[in-house]
This record gives structure tokens, C-alpha cells and sequence, in this order.
């Protein structure tokens, strides 16, 4: 890689990263994540879909009491997302490999290394913090929704129907809690130990551990480590992750690259095009100016040439005109000279 | 100082007037509703389709059709064609009222519209929405300095108006670069979704497609409104307006056929870019090609045969068919490709309390529209100011 490509890379990550990490002296060619950042990993092949972590969720963040009560399992056969009421969800998927035995997935936030709410934030409400979480800063939200629009997990929910203070929702991975030493809520309620709090370069290593004792239980894929540039959480699947909702066409492009080549165009344009309009502008008006010298010394070139041209014709006629008039005289005074000379003449006789 | 026009007695109970007010008269319940009950009481924007029509088509389509002022005050004052400066003051007055609208629409969109300011206060400078965001408020800015000498011959503050013809051009400058960054921010808004957009219409040059689309949009725009101008107020035009008028229409149509044409050019590109050649006989390939073919290249020639043949009404039919185009381009990627690959179940429609809100604030515009070509120096040239500009 040349210098000057490198370099750019690293302007473009400080246009893309910057409001994300903070104080980033110098920018590293490929930002993967805080280094000890924590995460969780959630592995369904041991997770029974009991709704526990669902629960403690809504009373750990002081929710709204749900609209079906948490031992209600028949939530279950349809698919739910996160709304303005449920940071999580947990949602039941019939599978290809087997029909009869559903598998469970829990639904949230996943807490991009660099993401893409944070990056399209135009107030700068979201903010990724060393410990992992993405969190919200309702204070300075406008609520232009845009998060929501760059989540390409379909996470962040909005109160549509909060006249005055609408807010974004969505899970914080319970960043007072885990501030307390405290662990989050879904993960401390969790029955069956499918959801493990950690340090997300641990995770990673136990998940790697998990699929390399049980080819056979699970899919060799972590899901989370790369896609869209890493998230704090992970998954581990048995079945194919599409087939457990989780979009497998996602890429691995971090959210702020998508957009930092467009904004690296803004200080270019805003340089160059003065320069630009301007330069053909004053172009414009130079060629007016010429046109309106040539068209003035044309018009003046031939009013002159005219004016000399009637001159000389006038001169021409006058002088036709003399000519005709002593032709004439002449004519005349033969005449009369030859009348006299007919009249003495005619007197001899 | 003899009066340039001799404008008809315009009626207060005229047709224009009863309907725009009973529309009004219906806007100001759904705005309360708006207002007290939040945006769930009038929309049908959900946690998953977050943006309606107030984005897809107050926005994103109001911007690019906005874009008249723009490309005329480019093509007038940068580029030197006089001959079209009978449309300059229609075109400014039509870019400053759309993006006073777009505003005004926001102000119902946004969860917290009095925060808006807060752009200013908390930058978030890796959004494409900022850049959008401030664009948009500076050039409303610069449109209304722009439209300000206007309303100063009409209240004959002579001395006010000396100062701002004489910024003139580099207000155009402002303007144009403005506008630039923002009609193509528009477009790179999208690019953070790409998981989202219908692959056809996304593109990592979906900022110089909308870019390029808004010039074919602010031509057509001019066109278009000039052809409604001169049917209804007629009686507003001076001599000099009233004889530009084919010009400008033989003038903008063939600037428009160009552009069209590489618009469509680079839409091909965009395409052959993603290799997307297979999807184009798919549903969403078949509309996609409905649209390049029946709203860009079809209006593209048929602008240049109108241009050809002087058929002036043609050129005006044309236009009207790019702006539905570009309408539908700016829906297309908003609404309609826009989560194309959830079920029909958890798609948007809108309610029709939030088209009613829509048509308010066009009806808005248009009102104002109304008042002010028919008190201001828009279609004739002030007497007092004659060529001064």
C-alpha cells in the first residue's frame, strides 16, 4: 500500500470513527473495536425460549408492563421485534434440519464496534462506550429517526405516540448495572447460561472452544465477529444463522465507511466550487465584454465606411451633376447659335 | 413610471380560494392531532419503516423539485444566458417557497422539531444527515436573501435592496455549491442502508444520481410552473416576460433532453457497476425499468423532439412527466425499495391523515405562492427598478 492511500485510509476513518471513539491520536488503518471491551455471547443451542431474560429486562430498566405476561409462551408463534416498550424479545424459529424441535433466539441491540446509529446520529446522541455499549443520549435527540433507518438489524424503536418527548429505544447492555459490577439483567436471569458476559475477545475464544469440541451441534461461524465490522455481541447457532433471523448478507463493512467517502466529497466541493463558478463566471463576463468591444467597434467600422461611401457617391453626383449642367449650357448656346445663325440667314434672303 | 401590467380583479371567494381553504381548515385538526398525540396519531410510520411520505415525498421529492432555483440562477447569472432571465425570479421564488415547505414539512416529521437548532450545538459530523441538515438551513438562508430585493421593490425600500443585488452572484455561488452537497446528500443518506435499498437503487453513486436528477428536475420544474404561471396569472406579465416565454420552455427543454440523457447514462453505469443485469427482469427490476425507461429516457427524447419541432406544448407535457419521474425515483428509494425484502405485512402505507398533512402544507405554499406573484415584481419588472438587475 502506498503512503498516500494509507493516509487517506486514515482520514477516512478519522471522518468515520471520530465522533464514535474519542481522542484517537493516531488513527489506525482498520479500527476493530476497544480492545477490552465486553459483550455477550448467546448460544442457541442452549437457549429454551423461557422468556426469563425478557422479564428481567423489563424490571432491571423500570419498563412498561407488557401488554402479555412473561409466562404467556404463546407470544412466541409470532415473530416480535423490539418496540417502544421491549428493549428484548425472544423469538421461536422452525427450522429445515428439524421441523419438530424449534430453535430460540434472543432479540436486541448487538452493540456495533463501530455503529451504524452512532455514525448517522446528526447530534451525536449515540456514543460507544469503552465497556461495550452503545448508548443513547435522549437529551439532544431530535428524533429524525435516521438510526433507525442505518440499524441494519431493524433495533432501535421510536415513541410514535409521545407528543412532546419522544425517544429512541433500545437496550444499553445495562451499562448502569455493569458500572455497579453488576451484570446485565437478561444475562444474570438467564436459567440455562446461553447468554455469557465477558470480555468480547474471551467470548470469541470460548465460542471458537464450543464449535471446535462440537462440529457436529454447531454451524463454524461466530456470528457477530465480523458482520458490519464486529458487534459486542455474539451468536452461536446450530442451524444456519438466515434460518434464526439473522441476515447472513450483511457484509462485514463497518456502518461509517458506507458513508465517509460521500462526506470526504464536502470539503472538495466546498473549496473548489467558488473557484469553479467563479472562474466561469469571470469567463462569461470576459467573453461579454469582448462581444460588446467587437460588436461597438463593428457598428462604428461601419457607420464610418458607410458615411465615407455616401460621401464619395455625393461627390460623384455633384460633380455629374456640374458636368450635366455645362453639357447643357453648352447644348444651349449651340443652339441659340444656331438659331441666330438660321435667322440671319433666313434675314439675307 | 406607467404601471408595466394591468392585472385582473382577483376575487376573495374565488374557486382557488374556497378550496385551498377548506384544505387549510382541515390541515389545522390533523396538526393538533399531530401535535398532542404524537406522530402514531396521524402516521403510519412504524419502528420498522421509520419515514413516510413526509420524507419520501416532502422532503427528498420537494427538495429536487426546489431545484429550479438553482440550476436557473446558475445558468442566468454563472453562465451568462440572459435571454433567460425572465424566468430567474419565478425560479427563486419556487426554489425559496419549496425549501421553505420542506422546512415547514420537517417540523411535523421530527420527534422534537424545537431541537432542530441543536445541529448547530452538537454537530454529529460523521452524518450525512448533518450535512443535509446544515446545507438546508444555510441555503434557505442564502434563497431568502436571494428573494429579499423582491419584496423591498414591493415595499419600495430601495435603499435595503442596493446591498443585496450587489451580492448577487456570489449568493449564486453560495447557492449552487450549496445545493450541490445537499441534493447529492440526499441520495448518500441511503448509502448507510445497503442491507435495506432494492440493489437496483442502491449504488455507491446514488449522491451523483440524485445530483444530476435534480438539475433534470429544477429544468422541468421551471418549465412546468412557468406553463401553470402564464395560464393563471397572465395579466401579472410584462412584455418582456410574456415574450421570453417560448425561449425559456425551447431553452430548458433541450437543456433537459441532455441531461436526461446522461442521467440515464449514468444510471446504466450504476447498474453495470453492481452487475445487476440479472435482477432486471424481477418484479422490482420490471418497476425499476419502468422508471428509467417510461420517466427518464422517454421524456429524454421527447424533450428533443419538442425542441426540435418548436412544439412548445409537447416540452410542457414532457416536463410534467419528469417531475411525476423524479417523484417517483425519490418514492422508489424512500418507500417502495425501501425494506423491499420484508413481508407485505410489515411495509408502509400511508394513512391518509398523513397524505392530508402533506397536501396542507403544499396548499401552504401555494397560497403564498399566490399572494406574492400577484403583489410582487415576480412576472414584470418594477418600473422604478428597470434593468437594474
Amino acid at each position: 500500500m502506498d503512503k498516500s492511500k494509507r493516509k487517506f485510509i486514515g482520514l477516512a476513518a478519522v471522518a468515520g470513527v471520530g465522533a464514535v471513539v474519542p481522542k484517537v491520536a493516531f488513527p489506525h488503518e482498520e479500527f476493530s473495536g476497544y480492545p477490552d471491551g465486553y459483550g455477550v455471547l448467546h448460544d442457541t443451542n442452549l437457549c429454551i425460549g423461557c422468556r426469563s431474560c425478557e422479564a428481567a429486562c423489563n424490571e432491571v430498566n423500570g419498563l412498561p408492563a407488557p401488554d402479555q405476561p412473561f409466562d404467556d409462551m404463546s407470544v412466541l408463534e409470532k415473530k416480535r421485534r423490539t418496540n417502544h416498550k421491549t428493549y428484548t424479545v425472544v423469538n421461536e424459529y422452525k427450522t429445515s434440519e428439524s421441523p419438530e424441535l424449534p430453535v430460540f433466539r434472543k432479540i436486541q441491540c448487538n452493540h456495533c464496534l463501530e455503529p451504524a446509529c452512532a455514525s448517522a446520529c446528526f447530534v451525536g446522541a449515540f456514543t460507544k462506550t469503552p465497556e461495550g455499549a452503545v448508548v443513547y443520549n435522549p437529551s439532544v435527540c431530535v428524533g429524525c429517526r435516521y438510526c433507525i433507518i442505518a440499524c441494519p438489524f431493524n433495533i432501535p424503536a421510536y415513541e410514535y405516540n409521545e407528543p412532546l418527548t419522544p425517544r429512541v429505544i433500545k437496550c444499553t447492555l445495562c451499562q448502569p448495572r455493569v458500572k455497579e459490577g453488576k451484570l446485565p439483567g437478561c444475562v444474570e436471569a438467564c436459567p440455562q447460561e446461553a447468554l455469557i458476559y465477558g470480555k468480547r475477545d474471551n467470548l470469541i475464544k470460548i465460542a471458537r472452544e464450543r464449535i471446535r469440541k462440537y462440529p457436529d451441534r454447531y454451524v463454524d461461524h461466530i456470528y457477530g465477529e465480523h458482520e458490519v465490522g464486529g458487534t459486542s455481541w455474539l451468536y452461536l447457532s446450530g442451524v444456519p444463522f438466515d434460518e434464526i433471523g439473522l441476515r447472513t448478507d450483511l457484509g462485514n463493512t463497518p456502518a461509517p465507511e458506507l458513508t465517509c467517502g460521500a462526506l470526504a466529497m464536502v470539503p472538495i466541493i466546498v473549496s473548489l466550487w467558488p473557484a469553479l463558478l467563479g472562474g466561469i463566471y469571470l469567463t462569461t463576463k470576459r467573453k461579454e465584454k469582448i462581444a460588446h468591444h467587437e460588436k461597438t467597434t463593428a457598428v462604428n467600422d461601419a457607420i464610418a465606411k458607410t458615411q465615407a461611401e455616401a460621401a464619395a457617391k455625393a461627390k460623384v453626383a455633384v460633380e455629374k451633376a456640374k458636368k450635366d449642367k455645362e453639357f447643357a449650357i453648352a447644348r444651349e448656346v449651340k443652339k441659340a447659335l444656331a438659331e441666330a445663325a438660321k435667322q440671319s440667314g433666313e434675314e439675307k434672303k | 413610471m406607467t404601471n408595466p401590467i394591468s392585472p385582473v380583479k382577483r376575487p376573495l371567494l374565488c374557486p382557488f380560494n374556497v378550496i385551498t381553504g377548506i384544505i387549510i381548515l382541515i390541515g389545522l385538526p390533523l396538526t393538533f392531532m399531530r401535535f398532542t398525540g404524537g406522530l402514531g396519531a396521524v402516521a403510519n410510520i412504524n419502528d420498522t419503516n421509520p419515514w413516510g411520505i413526509w420524507i419520501g415525498f416532502d422532503l427528498l421529492t420537494g427538495v429536487a423539485l426546489a431545484a429550479g432555483g438553482y440550476v436557473t440562477g446558475a445558468a442566468v447569472e454563472i453562465f451568462g444566458m440572459k435571454k433567460y432571465h425572465a424566468a430567474l425570479r419565478p425560479a427563486l421564488l419556487t426554489g425559496f417557497l419549496g425549501y421553505s415547505m420542506v422546512v415547514f414539512a420537517l417540523l411535523f416529521d421530527v420527534g422534537r422539531p424545537w431541537r432542530l437548532p441543536y445541529m448547530f450545538i452538537f454537530p454529529g459530523t460523521t452524518s450525512v444527515m448533518f450535512e443535509v441538515g446544515a446545507c438546508v438551513m444555510v441555503y434557505l438562508t442564502v434563497l431568502f436573501l436571494e428573494f429579499c430585493p423582491v419584496a423591498l421593490e414591493w415595499l419600495g425600500l430601495s435603499k435595503l435592496r442596493k446591498p443585496l443585488i450587489r451580492i448577487a452572484i456570489p449568493l449564486t455561488i453560495l447557492g449552487v455549491m450549496l445545493s450541490t452537497l445537499h441534493q447529492s446528500s440526499l441520495g448518500a443518506m441511503f448509502l448507510i442502508a445497503p442491507s435495506k435499498l432494492h440493489p437496483l437503487w442502491y449504488s455507491s453513486y446514488i449522491p451523483v444520481f440524485f445530483f444530476v436528477s435534480s438539475i433534470a428536475a429544477g429544468l422541468s420544474m421551471v418549465i412546468f410552473e412557468s406553463s401553470l404561471s402564464h395560464r393563471n396569472f397572465g395579466d401579472m406579465m410584462d412584455e418582456t416576460h410574456q415574450a421570453s416565454r417560448d425561449t425559456v420552455t425551447l431553452g430548458f427543454g433541450k437543456a433537459a433532453s441532455i441531461v436526461l440523457a446522461g442521467y440515464f447514462g449514468i444510471k446504466v453505469v450504476g447498474v453495470a457497476y453492481g452487475n445487476h443485469w440479472n435482477l432486471l427482469l424481477t418484479h422490482y427490476g420490471l418497476w425499476f425499468q419502468l422508471e428509467m425507461l417510461g420517466f427518464v429516457l422517454l421524456p429524454c427524447f421527447l424533450y428533443a423532439i419538442g425542441v426540435r419541432d418548436k412544439n412548445v406544448k409537447l416540452i410542457r407535457i414532457t416536463a410534467l412527466i419528469t417531475v411525476l419521474g423524479i417523484a417517483l425515483n425519490r418514492l422508489n428509494i424512500t418507500l417502495i425499495a425501501f425494506n423491499w425484502h420484508l413481508p407485505a405485512d410489515e411495509r408502509y402505507f400511508p394513512h391518509w391523515m398523513e397524505i392530508g398533512i402533506t397536501v396542507f402544507v403544499v396548499t401552504v405554499g401555494l397560497v403564498i405562492f399566490r399572494f406574492i406573484v400577484t403583489h410582487m415584481p415576480i412576472f414584470f419588472e418594477h418600473p422604478d427598478y428597470k434593468g437594474s438587475h
